[in-house]
């Protein structure tokens, strides 16, 4: 079995066709024990099929699925012991909600003294006591959700595995749940894969993020690291706001972008070597090591800051976030603003 | 506020093509309550003189106890055969599915003396003319189109998310079927299963042909009218009535409405 630290889950070079279409394209990654994994991408990008592919749900044309060092690729899912939350919860709307949350335990025939006792703790660790004899219809959207997340964590599963478990709430509770899964997920030291096309929800969430468009995994890293250290332009514009040019290292710690333009890096990769330079929104300062100046064509209030679309002379069209003190800058009017070396990110 | 013309026509419109279905039942009833010894419209008095004929008469009880499980077992048939069939129909992919599809709606498109007449050939060879099984089989033909609309259309509907969860929260395939996917299509299962039971219960035509002795009510009422008219028959087609009326709520109460499954 495996030691401490190393990976609780592990997926090797899976691969799955649906005719021509190429769903993944020999996928491996791994999750350590206790750790929450973000599989995130947007519609398409392969990320629910690898979820039903650990799930049990469809089979790989290719690779391994291990679980604590057993392999499951060929076991079917009722025998692989893996908890899971649907996008529309999948509650059973013939059944009361301790028979959602009994339903588990009964198909592992636990005792009837033992299922009572184990639904009426997962039903309070997701706070729904009192709510046992309700049918799912009779539930709120995020009451729903916690019915779905008890019956998922109430068999003590080797897995949990959650696709877009939030989609259907509204901002305010979506916060909430994503917080309340979180604490649960370290209470109870789950091993957890998190299926969601929100990068601002993978953020808050993670332990670390797998990025995933066309079938393959772009960068599986820490939040921050693929934040600030985006390893392509796909990551770079997937998550967050992002300024991103490409150009040429004219000497070590200068780049030309394709327009022309000259900045300072921090970055040690040759000179001459084609790369992608990114600059988040919110690094520009009112001045720094690289100014631009240029003319505000689109200005938005946001409450807490202000965001600028800036044309630039001779160059690049930039996004820029300041904080929201004085007058809102109108459209036409001239701004600059600079970023310092090691603000920006060279890949 | 006004009623628009239009609307006003629609109701009268409406009222007039319901006042016609209705027509025989406000025709039926009296008659069935009638003093008079023959058919008379209106009755010149109200007894209860043809229930009571109906009910001291052993062959129109025997009759009626035979249409009873006939339609039961019918129904049972049709259910055991129609179910898997719809399941097979909606969730297979094999070689010549479209054509059982087409196939299995077949005994309604074909006329039923056509059938009547077949089915007489086969079964007097099989000498199961006259028997109540044999007539079973064959309402069991009749009914199956039936039970397979009304299972497919519920099987169409159904989220199979549902199973998937059931599955992967640690139940087998029997279990998912019987715990999850069984119990879902309960609705459609009464409806399909009560439609059956109507579906033999006011059946003449092929128990004309091969009921033989053994009359159904329906028949036993067809040769009421040729042999006798008394009003009799008025009492126990109001009793009749009443019975597939009362299936009907029931189906209304715990199946699924016809509406639904006719998508």
């Amino acid at each position: 079995m495996s030691a401490s630290g190393s990976a609780d889950l592990l997926i090797e070079g899976v691969g799955k066709r649906f005719g021509d279409v190429v769903a993944l394209d020999h996928v491996s990654l791994q999750v350590a024990q206790g750790e929450l994994l973000t599989i995130l991408g947007p519609s398409g990008s392969g990320k629910t099929t690898l979820l039903k592919v650990v799930a049990g749900f469809e089979t790989p044309d290719a690779g391994r699925v291990t679980v604590g060092g057993v392999e499951i690729t060929a076991l079917p899912p009722a025998k692989r012991d893996i908890g899971m939350v649907f996008q529309n919860y999948a509650l059973f709307p013939h059944l009361s909600v301790a028979a959602n949350v009994a339903f588990p335990l009964e198909m592992r025939n636990v005792a009837k003294p033992e299922i009572e006792r184990r639904v009426a703790e997962a039903l309070a660790m997701v706070e729904l006591k009192g709510y046992e004899a309700r049918l799912p219809r009779q539930l709120s959207g995020g009451q729903q959700q916690r019915v779905a997340l008890a019956r998922a964590i109430v068999f003590n599963p080797r897995l949990l595995l959650l696709d877009e478990p939030f989609g259907a709430l509204d901002r305010k509770l979506r916060e909430t749940m994503q917080l309340e899964v979180r604490r649960l997920q370290r209470r109870l030291g789950l091993t957890t894969i998190f299926i969601t096309h929100d990068q601002e929800e993978a953020l808050v969430l993670s332990d670390r993020i797998a990025v995933m468009n066309r079938g393959t995994i772009q960068q599986i890293a820490t939040t921050t690291e693929i934040y600030e250290r985006p390893a392509n332009d796909f990551v770079a514009d997937f998550v967050g706001e992002s300024n991103i040019f490409h150009g040429t290292m004219s000497a070590p710690g200068m780049v030309v972008l394709d327009g022309g333009r000259a900045l300072q890096v921090r970055s040690d990769k040759p000179a001459g070597a084609k790369v992608g330079v990114l600059m988040r929104p919110e690094r520009f300062a009112p001045s720094g090591a690289n100014a631009f100046s240029g003319e505000v064509i689109e200005s938005v209030y946001l409450g807490t800051s202000f965001k600028l679309r800036l044309a630039c002379e001779g160059g690049p069209e930039l996004l820029v976030r300041q904080p929201a003190r004085g007058a809102l800058p109108a459209a036409g009017a001239r701004v600059t603003v600079g970023i310092e070396p090691e603000s920006i990110h060279v890949f | 506020m006004r009623t628009p013309p239009s609307r006003r026509l629609l109701v009268i419109a409406c009222g007039l093509i319901y006042f016609f279905l209705m027509l025989p039942l406000l025709v039926v009833f009296p008659i069935s309550l009638s003093s008079a010894p023959y058919m008379q419209f209106p009755p010149p008095g109200l007894s209860w003189q043809w229930y009571e004929r109906y009910l001291d008469d052993p062959q129109w009880i025997d009759a009626t106890w035979r249409s009873l499980y006939i339609g039961a077992a019918t129904a049972i048939f049709a259910l055991a055969l129609g179910v898997p069939l719809a399941f097979a129909l909606v969730r297979g992919r094999f070689f010549g599915r479209v054509l059982i599809d087409r196939l299995a709606l077949a005994p309604v498109i074909v006329p039923t003396i056509i059938l009547s007449v077949a089915v007489y050939g086969l079964f007097a060879k099989l000498k199961l003319i006259g028997t109540w099984y044999g007539l079973v089989i064959a309402h069991t033909v009749l009914a199956l189109p039936f039970v397979v609309l009304v299972i497919v259309a519920g099987l169409r509907d159904f989220d199979r998310s549902l199973e998937q969860a059931a599955e992967g929260l640690g139940a087998s395939r029997w279990r998912t079927l019987s715990r999850v996917t069984l119990p879902l299509l309960r609705p459609s299962l009464v409806s399909a299963g009560l439609l059956a039971f109507i579906s033999s219960f006011d059946e003449v035509v092929v128990a004309l042909f091969l009921a033989g002795a053994n009359m159904t009510l329906p028949k036993k009422m067809f040769d009421n009218i040729l042999m006798e008219i008394d009003p009799t028959i008025a009492a126990v087609s109001v009793m009749q009535i009443l019975l597939v009326s009362v299936v009907l709520v029931l189906i209304g109460r715990f199946g699924r409405g016809l509406k639904d499954s006719a998508r």
